[in-house]
């Protein structure tokens, strides 16, 4: 099967590979380019786990194959946390008790994230619509409903305080 | 990359008002696992890679019974990229079927291949593997693998597997029965004779299963020359594992290390030796190179375990005022094609048997439970292990009771539920109960439903044609289960204690390793709190190894809401053995005596006193580096390791109310409010335990309206993906609140009682009761789960043309 190059920018860093014109973009991202917080949970777009941002909208990298990712620009899990800190969408979670067993964590903070740049302030229901396309085997949503609402809050304040 | 360190909350102030007593347990600290998982750097199976490594893929069964004529793996041998193709013979000289024992009597043993060899029992079950330079092509080369199946006839039902005339799953087992037993109690025969009121209803549940958001996967890599094998995989049970793959391997235990790294949810299913397991470690011993293989989703949902598919028979006898006289049951639980190791199939007939009584007085019992053998996936233990099941049909039998005799539902629960006098209890198929407080947790459960405004707001609706309607449900759990409680009666491997190893180190930090394993539970930090405490050494000190059996000494792992109960145990025993040895050592250097000093957040305290004497770290390097400096008899070293045994176990309660309506145009149940009550006596941290409860009430809701693995009559399953297999979103979560009670188990260390099953025992008895509360007035009672809007609404057709 013939190889396709692939350039494109992850989290703020170029990076050029090649694959099969079958390889889905998860398996890109954790295999070649070798960042591994994006989880596979289900490989037919139905768990959300694999969610990355391609060029600032979240997509599930499990449905795209790598080679309609080249020229983009990918953001993932590892990116959230800016010099060494984590962020406070991902403080909020661990303040909240958001994460048991981590494996939906990176697809929901990503689907998260997205849901408060687009909506600064939410609602409990809009943060639940948002998030259900992500699923959770291990906390029944609630605290990680709370971290989310709890972020937003954080967010404002940040904003009021600059 | 920097790790913030975790941030604990006080509980009180320390030292300066003189609260040396503060403890970590019991304060609602942040997890010490989360910063890693927030940033990506878990390590989950399927992001290990080895050099040299190839990927696996397994063929699986597209037949659910059918006789292996013939395979040719030629073409897939042949395709580039493609290193090893192994069927079942090539495994038969190598490897021993998994096959468990047990002493029970009416059990009749099953043996599963790791690749099937002539029969194949259910869709989904491997008969070959191919290993490859990527999954990719060992996906392209399986479907070159060429397959002779000779069908042979499905038997999907179970109780039509019962019957002589049904095809046989295992031509030595006579009647696919693989076990069962009679429990008996007491007189049944006199209490119906005498009886007021004899009500019999049959109710049935549907298989569905765990599938945790890590799928299974496993990454074997056998030393070459015959050497050491490494087994990293996603399991609760990494040392039972350990013995269970030496067994089958024929390798000296000491030969092999298994490693469970980050685990993404188990929920028990992952609590078995699995013949992919073996495969690979056979796999990557005959190739000499590291084999990897990650199941995809349609594979957790065909080939890796099952639960909950039972019948219920229940006739139950009662005065006239509700209180019951007697319980008879027929109990038959389809237990798929094959034992599980170490459980067998005997788990959720067994405990379908023994827990049906539930939280009630109960003593005069007569139960028969059976595990039929049909070609489907095999049955394990899954949260909450035939509890959901049984729980949900005594609870719907309560509430038979009330509707027949026109009486509240929670007054005839009051009539029934044991009460504290009543401590310690043994149950009429001979559990113990410890301790708790039944009557209070339900009168809990109603005060902060505020019962008499919901009956009230139900009368109002319901004029309003709305159909609401309220479902209470109580059960109890035993949970700890130690060596006078076995988890699985008959079991040859009966997992009864656990250990913990401490080992203070110069700089007076704690390497604390455990037996038992995490997968979501938060152990890292609660067990962490408690070696804190006992040691007397701050929560940031002390870091949690698990899952490696090198490392750890030997436990059982993580399942039957054991963990924090005897793995806890096991850590104040060695905390406490560590304590009194350095205070021995802070002793002899201050000159003064070991009971006059107290060990807190990494200081030496004299009793009263609130200006630290010295730092731990300061007893620590004296331990190891000054011995001159110490009594000849005190021995080097930091170290402490004990086992723990909580004999009896300890017994767990709860009621769940729940608040539904039902649409009547289209059998929608939606839930408007959840209340738990729950009893688990000393919490080591709250938020956790919500979290449990949380978690395990949206299992419970999923198996109540949702989750069903369901077969057609030639044995597909015909929901094999996340489309079909609908488990619950966030939208599906009703407004839920928790309230806690503290019973501390007298039979425990620190009172604790486990609760990770818990949350999801009770939701489909509540939310069923509800749902009958809402369209009684119809005359629609359901006995079926799940309850989906397609048979609640058929219900309701049924009695509109019955009327």
């Amino acid at each position: 099967m013939s190889m396709h190059s692939i350039s494109l920018t992850i989290n703020g860093k170029k990076f050029e590979g090649q694959a099969e014109a079958r390889k889905l973009l998860s398996d890109f991202i954790r295999e070649d380019i070798g960042l591994t917080g994006t989880h596979v949970g289900c490989e037919h777009g139905m768990c959300g786990a694999c969610t990355v941002f391609i060029d600032g909208v979240g997509v599930r990298s499990c449905l795209t194959f790598a080679v309609q990712a080249d020229g983009t620009s990918i953001e993932t899990v590892e990116s959230l946390a800016k010099d060494g800190k984590l962020s406070p969408l991902q403080e909020a979670f661990w303040e909240n008790h958001g994460l048991q067993c981590g494996f939906c964590t990176p697809g929901m903070l990503i689907c998260a994230e997205e849901l408060l740049r687009e909506n600064k302030n939410p609602t409990e229901q809009e943060v639940r619509l948002a998030i259900s396309g992500n699923l959770c085997r291990c906390t029944g949503y609630h605290h990680i409903v709370l971290s989310i609402l709890a972020a937003a809050k954080k967010l404002q304040g940040a904003a009021q305080a600059a | 990359m920097q790790q913030p360190q975790p941030r604990t909350q006080e509980v009180t102030g320390i030292p300066g008002d003189g609260a040396l007593g503060a403890r970590y347990v019991g304060a609602a600290v942040k997890r010490l696992e989360d910063p890693r998982h927030l940033r990506g750097g878990g390590r989950f199976v399927p992001d290990i890679v080895l050099p040299r490594m190839l990927h696996a893929a397994f063929l699986r069964s597209p037949h659910a019974h059918a006789r292996l004529a013939a395979i040719d793996v030629r073409a897939a041998q042949a395709l580039p990229g493609v290193e090893g193709v192994l069927v079942g013979a090539d495994l038969t000289a190598l490897v021993k079927p998994i096959s468990p024992r047990s002493r029970l009597k009416e059990f009749k043993a099953t043996r599963l291949p790791p690749l099937a060899t002539e029969k194949v029992r259910f869709v989904g079950e491997a008969l070959a593997m191919v290993a490859a330079t990527s999954r990719y092509v060992a996906e392209d080369a399986l479907e070159l693998i060429d397959v002779e199946y000779a069908p042979l006839p499905p038997v999907v039902d179970m109780e039509a597997a019962m019957l002589p005339e049904s095809a046989l799953l295992h031509e030595e087992l006579p009647d696919n029965l693989i076990v069962a037993r009679h429990f008996r109690a007491g007189d049944c025969r006199r209490a119906f004779a005498e009886a007021a009121h004899v009500l019999s209803a049959r109710f049935t549940t549907q298989r569905h299963t765990a599938a945790p958001l890590e799928t299974r996967g496993a990454v074997a890599d056998s030393a070459p020359g015959g050497g050491r094998l490494t087994l990293w995989t996603s399991t609760q049970i990494p040392h039972l594992l350990r013995t269970g793959l030496a067994e089958v391997l024929g390798l000296p235990e000491t030969q092999v290390r298994v490693v469970a790294p980050d685990v993404g949810g188990g929920f028990g299913i992952k609590g078995h030796i699995f013949p992919e397991e073996v495969t690979l470690c056979a796999a990557s011993r005959l190739l000499g190179r590291p084999v990897k293989w990650v199941e995809d989703r349609r594979e957790d949902l065909t080939s890796s375990i099952h639960a909950r598919e039972h019948i219920y028979e229940i006739e139950v006898a009662t005065d006239g005022r509700g209180v019951i006289l007697g319980l008879r049951a027929r109990i038959v639980v389809d237990v798929g094609a094959y034992h599980v190791w170490p459980w067998t199939a005997a788990m959720e007939p067994l405990m379908a048997g023994g827990f049906l009584p539930g939280p009630y007085r109960i003593s005069n019992y007569d139960a028969a439970t059976y595990g039929v053998a049909t070609n489907k996936c095999p049955v394990g233990p899954y949260r909450g292990v035939a509890r959901p099941a049984s729980t949900f049909a005594m609870e719907c039998t309560i509430d038979l009771i009330a509707r027949r005799l026109d009486l509240d539902p929670a007054e005839v629960r009051r009539r029934n539920l044991l009460t504290p006098e009543e401590f310690p209890y043994t149950s009429a198929s001979r559990l113990v109960y410890d301790s708790g407080d039944y009557p209070a947790c339900l009168e809990t459960a109603l005060r902060h439903l505020d019962y008499a405004e919901e009956r009230r707001r139900q009368e109002e609706l319901r004029r309003q044609g709305r159909c609401r309607g309220i479902g209470l449900a109580c059960y109890v759990e035993l949970t700890a289960l130690g060596s006078a409680s076995p988890s699985g009666p008959g079991l040859e491997e009966n997992p009864a204690s656990d250990a913990a190893s401490l080992e203070m180190d110069p700089s007076g930090k704690v390497a604390a390793k455990f037996g038992i394993t995490s997968h979501g539970q938060s152990l890292e930090t609660t067990l962490a709190q408690v070696v804190a405490d006992e040691v007397g050494v701050r929560l940031e000190d002390v870091t949690v190894h698990q899952g490696d059996t090198d490392v750890s000494p030997y436990g059982m792992g993580t399942f039957a809401s054991r963990a924090a109960v005897i793995g806890g145990g096991a850590a104040m025993l060695a905390g406490r053995d560590l304590n009194a040895k350095l205070r021995r050592i802070a002793a002899h250097l201050l000159e003064a005596n070991p009971e006059d000093l107290v060990l807190h957040r990494g200081q030496v305290y004299l009793k009263g006193q609130r200006q630290p004497l010295l730092q731990l770290a300061e007893v620590a390097r004296a331990a190891y580096f000054l011995n001159k400096k110490l009594p000849r008899d005190l021995e080097p070293g930091l170290t402490a390791t004990r086992y723990y045994d909580p004999y009896e176990g300890t017994a767990s309660n709860a009621t769940h109310a729940a608040v539904v309506e039902v649409d009547l145009a289209t059998g929608d149940v939606s839930i408007v409010k959840y209340l738990v009550v729950e009893d688990c006596g000393k919490v080591i941290n709250p938020v956790v335990v919500e979290g449990q409860v949380w978690g395990g009430v949206a299992q419970g809701i999923g198996g109540a309206l949702y989750e069903h693995l369901r077969y057609d009559e030639h044995g597909q399953l015909l929901t094999a993906s996340f489309m079909d297999y609908l488990v619950p979103s966030a939208m599906e979560m009703p407004e839920t609140d928790i309230v806690h009670l503290e019973t501390p188990s007298p039979h425990t260390l620190g009172g604790l009682k486990g609760m990770g099953e818990g949350g999801t025992i009770a939701p489909a008895g509540a939310i069923t009761n509800a749902v009958n509360d809402a369209l009684r007035h119809l005359g629609v009672v359901l006995t079926d789960l799940p309850l989906t809007p397609e048979r609640v609404h058929a219900a309701l057709r049924r009695a509109s043309r019955g009327a």
